[in-house]
């Protein structure tokens, strides 16, 4: 599994979101630049799994990406890891509580 | 022989235990299924709340201002705290502190001063870097991450996998090959701090566990000075073997609670869960699932506890330990098991802490020495020490 999520960007909008369906995973959502503003999870207490969290964000980003996985915690954290090693900073939404107590990666 | 808790244990488990019930289990209700954290007010107040009870860092010397309490009352204790959903890799989710690295105990003073003293303070954190992708079950002969001395220093090439707390660490104990023998005679552990040029924390390995995750490490030409060797040069598996066998201890306690935890609600569920008119507890297939469990439970207990009063009493306690890990974690597994499959479809779902601990209870059959390296500890013991 490659570090990055790399997958191609799709706009968050009512209608792409049709294909998204309810597992649990990982999303970034990026602005029109597709800079990410804001790294999340669908986790075991989210309505709808991903499909749900996404509908939460509609207009507040311009696109999102997902992967799929059970290892939502751990892979979210790594997201987040990572892109501060790309960065030197956390994606803008996100809050000081999500990314308190993170370690550092040098992927 | 004693086979009944002090009046002292049983207060500090009785204590304990009030606090897991009434301080983790409600705050664990509205966390997500797989967390590993408290919100950060809650872990504040519950840390001040384990100081207050004088338990915090419970394995720390009185010398370095612990509580160092035995071993027994620790595993006794240790059965207790992994009593939720998080318990069996974030027991209370980390508010009762620990010891840090209690190799360094073991340390110059001037390591002290550099790495344990503030680790006690909890200014920094540690790791502990065994494991290579050559092998974890014989690390002895699996290491190839090697040091070559190169004036004052050594330089250290090679990588580490299945490491928790990594990425999280001021400093590691790294264990590495620093001469040609290939086996424990060649490894020193060196005492290396994560801003090092050279070490490389590459990526989370996920796994089946939600909490303590592991991390893959890589040291490209590290400089590391010879004054950073805790211990002396080529005798650095020692520190490691020790570790091992100490550590199967309270391994082995976390699986207990949570078995305990596991059979507590399969009892509660059985009773009040109907089917064909009749509650499951009045099934004979169920009453014998329940039965095996307390069985397994019974057994853990009292080898993990042997193995902690031998270890409390200086005794030798490699095979003990090693009995206990293997017992209690295939035991704890066959209850998680059972436990679930009474709950039915719900004891699959993660509205509910078995999927979880079905989880996690699996990698306990492998981490800290597979089964398979437990029972031949336990050969190497009955047949002698001329099995390899």
């Amino acid at each position: 599994m490659a570090v990055r999520l790399e997958k191609p960007w799709r706009k968050l909008v009512q209608e792409e979101l049709g294909s998204v369906h309810g597992q649990m995973g990982v999303f970034q959502l990026a602005n029109a630049d597709h800079e990410i503003i804001f790294i999340g999870f669908a986790g075991g207490r989210s309505l709808f799994g991903l499909k749900g969290e996404l509908q939460e964000h509609l207009g507040s980003a311009d696109s999102f990406r997902l992967e799929i996985t059970t290892a939502y915690k751990t892979r979210h954290q790594e997201l987040l890891m990572v892109h501060f090693a790309d960065h030197g900073h956390y994606p803008v939404l996100n809050t000081a509580e999500e990314t308190r107590g993170l370690g550092r990666l040098s992927p | 022989m004693q086979l009944q808790p002090t009046q002292e244990q049983d207060l500090v488990v009785n204590m304990v235990r009030r606090f897991v019930r009434e301080e983790i289990l409600p705050l664990e209700m509205n966390l997500d299924p797989d967390a590993d954290q408290l919100a950060e007010e809650d872990e504040d107040r519950l840390k001040s709340m384990v100081k207050d009870m004088g338990l915090y860092g419970m394995g720390i010397p009185p010398e370095y201002g612990g509580p160092e309490l035995d071993m027994v009352t620790r595993t006794l204790v240790a059965i207790e705290m992994s009593q939720h959903r998080a318990g069996l890799y974030a027991p209370c989710y980390g508010v009762f502190g620990g010891a840090g690295l209690a190799q360094l105990f073991e340390a110059n003073d001037d390591q002290k001063e550099r790495y344990l003293y503030p680790t006690l303070r909890g200014e920094k954190k540690g790791f502990f870097g065994l494991t290579e992708p050559s092998g974890g079950s014989d690390p002895a002969r699996a290491i190839q991450t090697k040091a070559v001395q190169d004036g004052d220093d050594w330089i250290i090439n090679g990588s580490k996998i299945f490491i928790s707390g990594a990425d999280r660490a001021d400093y590691g104990l790294v264990f590495v090959r620093t001469s040609r023998d290939k086996g424990r005679g060649g490894i020193t552990c060196f005492i290396v701090d994560t801003d090092t040029p050279g070490f490389h924390v590459r990526r989370i390995v996920h796994t089946l566990r939600s909490a303590n995750y592991a991390t893959e490490l890589q040291f490209e030409d590290m400089r590391v000075p010879a004054k950073n060797i805790l211990g002396e040069v080529n005798k650095g598996f020692a520190i490691a073997n020790d570790r091992l066998s100490r550590q199967r201890i309270p391994y082995s306690a976390g699986c207990i609670g949570v078995a305990i935890k596991a059979h507590e609600m399969a009892v509660e569920y059985s009773k009040i869960r109907e089917t064909f008119g009749a509650p499951l507890s009045s099934r004979q297939s169920i009453q014998w699932m329940l039965i095996d469990n307390e069985i397994d439970i019974q057994q853990a207990r009292w080898a993990t506890l042997e193995a902690a009063a031998l270890a409390d009493r200086g005794d030798p306690f490699r095979k003990q330990a090693a009995m206990a890990k293997l017992i209690s974690t295939e035991g704890a597994s066959r209850v998680v098991d059972r436990s679930m499959q009474i709950h039915g479809g719900y004891g699959v779902t993660k509205d509910f802490p078995f999927e979880r601990w079905y989880r996690e209870m699996r990698i306990r059959r492998i981490g800290e020495g597979p089964s398979e390296v437990q029972r031949h500890i336990i050969a190497r013991d009955i047949l002698g020490s001329g099995l390899r």
